[in-house]
């Protein structure tokens, strides 16, 4: 359940930023999401996100590319007319494989690719038109933001922030 | 300081002296005479049940014995026994020199693969890769006895012994082939030991002064060590990769004097790179382990299985473009190249691919894996023996032919050099301390953090 109250903390530096998440993070506050304008190296590992399996994802779409360039292949040029080409031999799949390597690699290469960023767009919900989420436009430019969930302990949340160096900590009511 | 441990010392004597008298059992079996090697030959046919030979022997003997009308097509018949006869017992004869040769180069190859991997990273300024910077230079000791010792073989096989290694050595052979003499311009013995040592002086010159800067930086007040052996690495690579292509040609595309292939350097690069760098590996660990590189962190490890897992993929795609393209276009004079390896070397041509390719991107790929100690050592062990097998396919099928077979004498050549290898590279181990003090990347090399 999504909070209806968040404290939005600013920052003006990555470094003051990373230590802050780590403050909050032992304190035990849940950052709900830190809005940055560049990767700050370390950042997912100080919130403790999860590693992404986005890797896994392309090594399995390169297998499907492969199994497709195979299945091609060997339909076209081995199986559905077996023609003689300049004298290749199209008598059985592997007689004339590395005739076929170049489009095995690159049919590997498109799918690995191109169903990852697909992947990646579907799984950070990414597309033309879509309505931007972000809550401060300075977050693209040169200031960091923080968003945390309120329970009920605002008073020392917003304490907490300020001791970490915020230049600006507003509370935020997002219930509406 | 690293101390060579008394056990391993132990080990590289026992590798040395078991190896030399594998190899001096093969020189001595090798030596077999005409009628012999005619009683093997018929023994063999009888083996495989083709009555053939047999027939054409009992045939050619009842025509010596008795004159006849087919006097001389029986003749002919004869003289073709013979030569067989003969081809068989030189290919026999030329077994332990083609198996010494193959792993003289072979542990060669891998410390000039250091030495370049090593100029590259200087050249490069590499942050990763200076605590490791005195593992390469010891692995780069044995270069002088290697690449000497690999000269003197090949040499020896065309003075000492019968041209067991390279035909255009032997005038006899050159004086009956056209091909041959439009190359003895290239391929003649003295341009060959000139070539030679100049290759091996250009490389040894360089690791004699590197090594020499890197110590004198231990303890220099400024960078001008540093300076000088950027500059020299520089120049080296560029000497470098003209005499690695050139040493190519003369020391492994020459024993098929009638072949050709334009991007062989690279490849036979690739093979030289990859096994330096994944010796590179095996040597850190096993340093690591017993407690000399506590500076050398999982991460560093992690940049040189990289290295390996895309040297390996690097000598896949050489590997196939070679071969595709001379499959594809299929000229006579070309392609028999690979015919000669895809009839008689079917497990070792297509099990390399397996061993250097297929192996190494399933096991490396994972991120994880490439930071697990025993997984590197697991898969470096396999990928040098795929690119012992590489070398073994380069050398063999143009000396023994279809005579090969890894037994007593490609063993014990692989016992006899593994042994020296080990000896001298913990030997110059021993000679300096094992982190480069004064490198002004050394820092940034101790906090790397992948």
């Amino acid at each position: 359940m999504e909070a209806s109250k968040v404290i939005h903390a600013i920052y003006t530096d990555d470094d003051i930023l990373m230590s802050a998440v780590k403050k909050v993070k032992a304190e035990k506050h849940h950052i709900e999401e830190v809005y940055t304008p560049f990767p700050v190296h370390g950042l997912d590992r100080a919130m403790g996100l999860a590693p992404t399996r986005i890797a896994i994802t392309a090594f399995l779409y390169g297998l499907v590319g492969l199994t497709v360039a195979i299945t091609m292949m060997n339909f076209i040029m081995i199986e559905d007319w077996p023609q003689n080409i300049g004298g290749k031999p199209s008598f059985s799949y592997i007689e004339n494989m590395p005739a076929f390597v170049p489009i095995m690699f690159e049919l590997t290469v498109f799918f690995a690719a191109h169903l990852m960023v697909i992947t990646f767009y579907l799984r950070s919900r990414m597309w033309p038109f879509k309505k931007s989420e972000n809550p401060d436009p300075r977050t693209t430019d040169d200031h960091f933001l923080m968003e945390i969930a309120v329970h009920g302990n605002e008073e020392a949340l917003v304490g907490l922030l300020k001791d970490t160096g915020a230049v600006e900590v507003n509370l935020v009511d997002k219930a509406h | 300081m690293y101390t060579f441990s008394n056990k391993l010392r132990t080990f590289s004597f026992i590798l040395i002296i078991l190896g030399a008298l594998g190899v001096g059992y093969g020189f001595m079996t090798s030596h077999k005479s005409f009628e012999e090697v005619e009683h093997l030959l018929a023994e063999e046919s009888h083996h495989e049940g083709g009555h053939a030979e047999v027939a054409h022997d009992e045939a050619s003997h009842g025509a010596h014995a008795t004159v006849n009308s087919h006097g001389e097509e029986a003749h002919a018949e004869v003289d073709a026994h013979a030569k067989h006869v003969e081809h068989v017992q030189h290919q026999i004869a030329n077994r332990p020199w083609s198996a010494l040769y193959v792993a003289a180069f072979f542990f060669m190859m891998i410390a000039l693969g250091v030495l370049a991997f090593y100029a590259i990273q200087i050249a490069s300024q590499a942050g990763w890769s200076p605590v490791l910077f005195r593992v390469m230079e010891g692995i780069t000791a044995y270069l002088l006895p290697g690449a000497l010792i690999v000269l003197a073989i090949a040499v020896a096989s065309g003075t000492i012994g019968h041209y067991n290694l390279f035909v255009w050595m032997d005038p006899d052979v050159v004086a009956h082939d056209k091909l041959i003499q439009g190359k003895s311009g290239w391929l003649n013995l003295t341009g060959f030991i000139i070539r030679g040592l100049i290759f091996i002086g250009g490389w040894v010159l360089y690791r004699h002064f590197s090594r020499k800067f890197s110590i004198a930086q231990d303890t220099a007040e400024d960078k001008s060590n540093f300076k000088k052996s950027f500059r020299i690495s520089a120049a080296f690579l560029v000497f470098f990769i003209y005499t690695e292509s050139m040493m190519s040609w003369d020391w492994i595309m020459s024993v098929d004097p009638h072949w050709f292939s334009t991007l062989f350097g690279w490849y036979v690069f690739a093979s030289m790179f990859v096994s330096g760098i994944t010796v590179i590996a095996l040597i850190s660990i096993y340093l690591k382990s017993r407690g000399y590189l506590e500076f050398v962190n999982e991460n560093h490890l992690h940049d040189v299985a990289k290295f390996m897992f895309a040297m390996s993929i690097f000598w896949t795609y050489l590997w196939f473009s070679q071969f595709m393209l001379i499959w594809y276009s299929n000229i006579p004079e070309e392609v028999t190249y690979f015919i000669a390896r895809f009839n008689d070397y079917k497990l070792p041509f297509l099990g390399m691919v397996v061993l250097n390719f297929v192996f190494p991107i399933l096991m490396l790929m994972n991120a994880d894996y490439k930071r697990i100690p025993w997984f590197v050592v697991m898969t470096g062990l396999v990928i040098l023996f795929g690119h012992y097998v590489d070398i073994f396919n380069m050398i063999m099928p143009a000396t023994v032919g279809d005579r090969w077979f890894i037994g007593i004498p490609e063993i014990s050549a692989i016992l006899l050099f593994a042994g020296l290898f080990i000896f001298v590279v913990f030997t110059a181990l021993t000679k300096a301390p094992l982190l480069v003090k004064g490198y002004p990347l050394r820092k940034e090399s101790e906090d790397f953090h992948y």
